[in-house]
């Protein structure tokens, strides 16, 4: 394996540390930008399509694991400026088949030691997360959930309404309560990450192991010769490229339908809301599938609220009042106490919805074209693994036993995954 | 707040209506191959920009509609009563 520390160094900026912020804090010296801004070449290895989360950490991996470094990532706006921005920032892995247990808990796993490995603070708070249940048939879904969780090693489990209480003493666990809360999945290891951060962290890594990053690079076409990806079109110029992957979340059906391959994804907004600032009290993530909401304190004391996907396809951003009023009143019905808070903002960001709520990774019927799509709500918790296993993809030509299952052709052969009951809150 | 110009109860509140999604043609049951009927059922063309689709008005006149919507802008053009869910 690679020391990334030591490559960290070579064409990259210092590395942070106390000392280097305590340096500039008294010379006054300007901090060197994160990652370079290279000359676009007209050919790489590997053309990545997407600067989110994702392509960046597939970046990252190429360059790390396998020192594939002749690789670009391409964005048609900023990097991170798509769903990698705009999600609830929420981490776990309690999720309902062995396949996506495995492969969130991985997630998970290097989540947890990416500060330390990427040199940037990406605040992971460990903070446990809660998934509410309000009748008895999600609370055998929550026992399904835990067992199968158990099972994989993965820390979940079933609790009543007095350890809820004690967890959210902000919560209304009376019967009185439009959905009285019945019992939850307690996930301990959950929490919450800055996500502009964890962006930040893995185009920095990539850039300074030799990967290049290109905003405002739109691609606009993908040549295809004899069954072979052979390269990208784009609105800076045509790059030739035999590797060419779609990491574009919410625009992947655009990018690959330029390639000639049909994707099962339909793009669906998702709303999300920030109130103002308040003093720390809710030291859980809070979800409820039933009431169509999940609720988190940020560091800086903000709350954020994620909903279900909307109800009709779009892409566009634009928020809505029925929104934020059907939102303001599924977190009241939870929390009463918060009805003075003010919101501070609304925003959308784009999901790829697959018809099994699970993702689309790996070949697809275009040799050299490589899809890692159909992320849906939860991409961004995948991040890091997704990467990984990209990576891993692109450079041996092999699918990784962990994204086996959610290869492209499972939909013609019938083979569906069913993350339907762990995935989702809209349903 | 989107409107949607119902033809039969003129334009009223998006969150009245049903989505169904956008128009696609059913193959025959009987003739139809495997391949064709699971791309019947999971592929969409997911077109950003102008699509026709099919949306119900299912707190209205609980009828089927088609309307042409612009997908990037929910800008809503035209819809016409279809009451015939065969030709979807």
């Amino acid at each position: 394996m690679v020391d990334v520390r030591r490559l960290g160094r070579r064409p990259g900026p210092a590395r942070y540390s106390a000392v280097a912020l305590l340096r500039h804090g008294v010379t006054d010296r300007a901090w060197e930008p994160a990652w370079r801004t290279p000359e676009l070449r007209r050919r790489y290895d590997v053309v990545i399509v997407g600067g989110g989360v994702h392509g960046l950490a597939t970046a990252y991996y190429l360059a790390r694991n396998h020192g594939i470094t002749d690789v670009a990532v391409l964005d048609k706006g900023y990097l991170g400026g798509g769903g990698s921005g705009r999600n609830t920032a929420i981490l776990r892995s309690n999720y309902l088949t062995p396949e996506g247990v495995r492969f969130y808990d991985r997630s998970l796993e290097l989540y947890r030691g990416l500060a330390t490995e990427l040199n940037f603070n990406v605040m992971f708070s460990r903070k446990g997360h809660l998934t509410l249940a309000h009748s008895d048939a999600s609370l055998r879904t929550m026992r399904w959930r835990a067992e199968v969780n158990k099972v994989c090693g993965v820390e979940s489990d079933v609790i009543g309404p007095s350890d809820i209480k004690r967890l959210v003493p902000h919560m209304d666990i009376t019967d009185e309560a439009r959905y009285p809360i019945l019992g939850a999945l307690y996930h301990p290891p959950g929490g919450i990450i800055r996500h502009d951060a964890v962006v930040w962290g893995y185009a920095r890594a990539a850039d300074s192991l030799g990967v290049h990053l290109h905003q405002d690079t739109e691609v606009t076409g993908i040549d295809v010769s004899a069954g072979r990806v052979t390269g990208v079109r784009t609105t800076r110029g045509d790059i030739a490229a035999p590797i060419v992957v779609n990491a574009t979340a919410g625009w992947a059906t655009l990018v690959a339908d330029m390639a000639g391959v049909r994707l099962p994804v339909q793009t669906f907004p998702l709303q999300a809301a920030v109130t103002e600032p308040v003093k720390p009290f809710l030291r859980t993530v809070v979800v409820s599938g039933t009431l169509h909401v999940y609720v988190s304190q940020t560091a800086r004391g903000e709350l954020v609220f994620g909903a279900s996907v909307d109800p009709f396809a779009s892409y566009s951003t634009r928020g809505s009042l029925e929104f934020t009023e059907g939102l303001a009143a599924h977190v009241l019905a939870l929390m009463p106490a918060l009805a003075k808070l003010r919101l501070l903002r609304q925003w959308a960001g784009l999901c790829d919805m697959t018809p099994d709520f699970a993702p689309i990774m790996g070949p697809t019927g275009v040799d050299g074209f490589l899809v890692d799509v159909g992320w849906g709500t939860y991409g961004f918790k995948a991040g890091p693994v997704a990467g990984e296993t990209m990576a891993e993809c692109v450079a041996t030509g092999r699918t990784p036993d962990l994204i086996s299952a959610f290869g492209l052709d499972r939909f013609s052969q019938g083979r569906l995954v069913g993350e339907k009951g762990a995935a989702a809150v809209g349903h | 707040m989107i409107l949607l110009p119902c033809p039969w109860c003129g334009p009223r509140d998006a969150e009245e209506f049903g989505y169904v999604g956008e128009m696609r043609a059913r193959p025959d049951p009987v003739t139809t191959t495997m391949k064709e009927w699971r791309d019947y059922l999971y592929l969409r063309r997911n077109v950003a920009g102008w699509t026709t689709e099919r949306w119900y008005h299912q707190m209205g006149c609980r009828r089927y509609l088609l309307v042409d919507r612009d997908t990037t802008t929910n800008e809503v053009r035209s819809a016409v009563s279809g009451p015939d869910r065969q030709k979807s």
